[in-house]
């Protein structure tokens, strides 16, 4: 009987290799963190169902007639789907001066790429959601169908960053072209959602301000594709915000902070989305496995790679403290 | 003559026709009001925001990140501590990308005593801001460094802050020192460009044709030369060391001739004008109205010490607010709490008469 809620089968296979490779990082930024090789890890493991289908959503370029992406700090497979390479991320983990985004200055899965929108991501939580409503705002005025992409955690969603995020992307007098994405793991580092939240869902704080709003099965990467399409096509045509909670799973803790060691008691997505790919005759277990041990491969092979990088020289702490040309305007 | 609030708003003029200044907002910045100190009247791209100080910050970054030239108020820079961190993410946006991205946005704030604001209409900034490592930061003490200093940080490719004394928006142009193509007299210039009372839905400024005139960040202006002290400040206390310096001179028949500096520039300072001076005159007064503790003067106080220690003839010396958390309504407490005329002229006379 054929599945009419399923991706085209070649979708599929590339959600699903982007998954793997995604994890395949993660597990290995970990691996860095414990050998010594970085300081400190946070990332997005467990939310690859998610991520990776945003990432090939988005609509990616520089300028405002693209999409702006406010990161938070698990966005690793979004990145991975956006095209960024696995290497870099090793990079930053091991603070090394190749690291394309922050020159060794940021703590790993801290992204910040000009050329495709992805603005510099901050460890302050929810800040991002009152900077998204500015890269809004001239996205509305350019014309076009580029909008502005804020993600964060249930937890942040206690911060006013959040409410503000909503006043000014509904105020009547300018509504914005904002897709405001909580992805809710029910944790705010160690402490659980039930004892500090009273709303039933995150996305239900939307309506007041009469910002459409859904709250969605985040590890099903289909149902996830879908609904980030749904809502992606709601803000880029009516130009109005648009709140979209997934739920998902955090599948090694916050952070290296607290040890970051796997979670079993939580769904991972990967698992689920591989059975499906197995009955419905698109992947076998073998084949999957042998997808995993290349990226295996792939991510140990950077590794030794990043070991041999350079370190910054202490002598560039005070390079790029001000800027004398307008990179944002051209100039 | 152009008062203080007049220049700041003929310069966000001039950037929004000129110099692609596509949005000025904030609290009450748009119509009808056009600004608490009236800095945004008769603009074409003002707007009013939420009653919301992170909202305004974070929508100046994101504005600015996107490629907007925007200046963003905060009413009162007692409201604005509340932003610190976004204010150090802004600054951080070139650093902490390795020079990938800039955040060219203004964010404006009025600042300081002088009008009698009580508890939380009297902060000073200066020595937060100086901390906020990555922000260009302006302080005007006369109307044409207003107009050129903003013009200044509106097109700088980074952050800016611009604080504005509150006790000097009403502040005439001295003769001599108007804006280029301010030619009219106070009342034809207020019918030209300040909003009437009431009714203003008709309204339309009729704007002088002022120039672009940059005061480069970073320069400071001597404003009275002199031999036998330098006294440095910014903002509120600047006229009032001016006014000092003179009345020191002259009751002393010329025997105490004070140098003053206004640095109007916080970041970058221009410290090759003050060094210049202070190895000239031996004796080093910094006046500022911020709390004394870790105070901005400290910092020019250090570098004194470190660079020109056998140069100076006297201990350098800080006059500055007291360390206490607010300053009280009472004209009283007020006046105990910032630099006034007396203290200042206090200072002056000790120092230059201070001997081993």
């Amino acid at each position: 009987m054929p599945d009419d809620t399923a991706l085209p089968p070649e979708l599929q296979l590339r959600i699903h290799d982007l998954m793997v490779r995604a994890r395949c990082l993660e597990e290995r930024l970990i691996q860095m963190y414990k050998q010594g090789d970085g300081y400190f890890w946070i990332g997005g493991p467990g939310e690859e169902a998610f991520n990776v289908p945003l990432g090939l959503l988005i609509h990616k370029g520089q300028g405002p007639q693209f999409d702006y992406m406010h990161f938070h700090y698990r966005q690793s497979a979004t990145m991975l789907a956006l095209g960024a390479e696995p290497i870099d991320s090793l990079r930053q983990m091991k603070n090394t001066a190749t690291d394309p985004y922050s020159g060794g200055r940021n703590f790993s899965n801290h992204y910040s790429v000009r050329k495709w929108n992805v603005v510099p991501v901050s460890s302050t939580i929810e800040v991002q959601y009152s900077m998204a409503p500015g890269t809004a705002m001239v996205q509305k005025r350019a014309g076009g169908k580029g909008i502005t992409i804020v993600t964060g955690g249930d937890a942040g969603t206690a911060e006013g960053d959040f409410a503000t995020c909503m006043v000014w992307s509904s105020r009547p007098a300018n509504p914005l072209p904002v897709l405001m994405i909580v992805t809710n793991n029910k944790w705010g580092i160690s402490t659980s959602s039930e004892g500090q939240h009273g709303e039933k869902h995150v996305a239900d704080r939307g309506r007041p301000f009469g910002i459409e709003s859904k709250t969605v099965d985040g590890n099903d990467p289909e149902n996830a594709y879908r609904e980030i399409q749904a809502a992606m096509e709601y803000v880029r045509t009516t130009r109005k915000p648009f709140l979209l909670e997934a739920v998902v799973s955090r599948l090694y803790g916050h952070s290296s902070a607290s040890g970051a060691n796997p979670v079993i008691d939580e769904a991972d997505c990967l698992k689920g989305f591989e059975a499906k790919l197995e009955r419905r005759g698109l992947r076998t277990r073998a084949e999957m496995d042998a997808l995993r041990a290349k990226y295996l491969l792939e991510m140990q092979e950077a590794h030794k790679q990043v070991r041999q990088e350079p370190q910054p020289d202490g002598s560039t702490i005070f390079d790029h403290i001000f800027q004398t040309r307008d990179l944002v305007r051209g100039g | 003559m152009s008062n203080m609030v007049q220049a700041v708003r003929m310069a966000l003029h001039v950037a929004e026709e000129r110099h692609q200044l596509n949005d000025i907002f904030g609290e009450d910045v748009g119509p009808p009001l056009g600004g608490a100190f009236t800095a945004t009247q008769g603009l074409r791209n003002s707007w009013n925001s939420p009653l919301d100080e992170r909202g305004i910050v974070g929508a100046a970054i994101g504005l600015g990140l996107a490629g907007s030239r925007n200046v963003a108020e905060v009413q009162f820079c007692d409201y604005i501590f509340n932003t610190i961190d976004l204010l150090k993410l802004a600054g951080m946006v070139s650093w902490a990308s390795n020079g990938d991205w800039n955040c060219p946005t203004t964010i404006m704030t009025p600042v300081g005593s002088g009008i009698r604001g009580s508890i939380y209409h009297s902060h000073s900034f200066d020595a937060t801001a100086t901390h906020i490592h990555g922000f260009k930061i302006a302080i005007p003490s006369r109307p044409v460094d207003a107009y050129g200093l903003l013009l200044s940080c509106i097109v700088d490719p980074n952050p800016s802050l611009f604080l504005i004394p509150k006790a000097l928006m009403r502040t005439r142009s001295a003769p001599g020192e108007e804006i280029p193509g301010v030619e009219v007299d106070d009342r034809a210039l207020s019918k030209m460009i300040d909003a009437p009372l009431g009714d203003r839905s008709k309204w339309a400024s009729q704007w002088p044709d002022t120039p672009d005139l940059f005061i480069p960040l970073g320069e400071g202006r001597t404003v009275r030369r002199g031999r036998d002290l330098t006294i440095v400040s910014y903002g509120r206390t600047l006229p009032l060391c001016a006014a000092a310096a003179e009345q020191v001179a002259q009751e002393s028949n010329g025997a105490i001739e004070a140098e003053v500096i206004d640095l109007r520039s916080l970041c970058p300072i221009d410290w090759p004008r003050i060094q210049e001076s202070v190895k000239r005159t031996g004796r080093f007064l910094i006046v500022n109205e911020d709390t004394e503790v870790t105070n901005f003067g400290e910092h020019l106080m250090r570098l004194a010490v470190e660079q020109l220690f056998y140069e100076l003839l006297a201990p350098p010396k800080l006059l500055a607010g007291a360390a206490v958390p607010g300053i009280g309504l009472a004209d009283n407490l007020e006046a105990a709490s910032v630099p006034q005329l007396p203290s200042i002229l206090q200072a002056i006379r000790d120092l230059a008469n201070e001997s081993p």
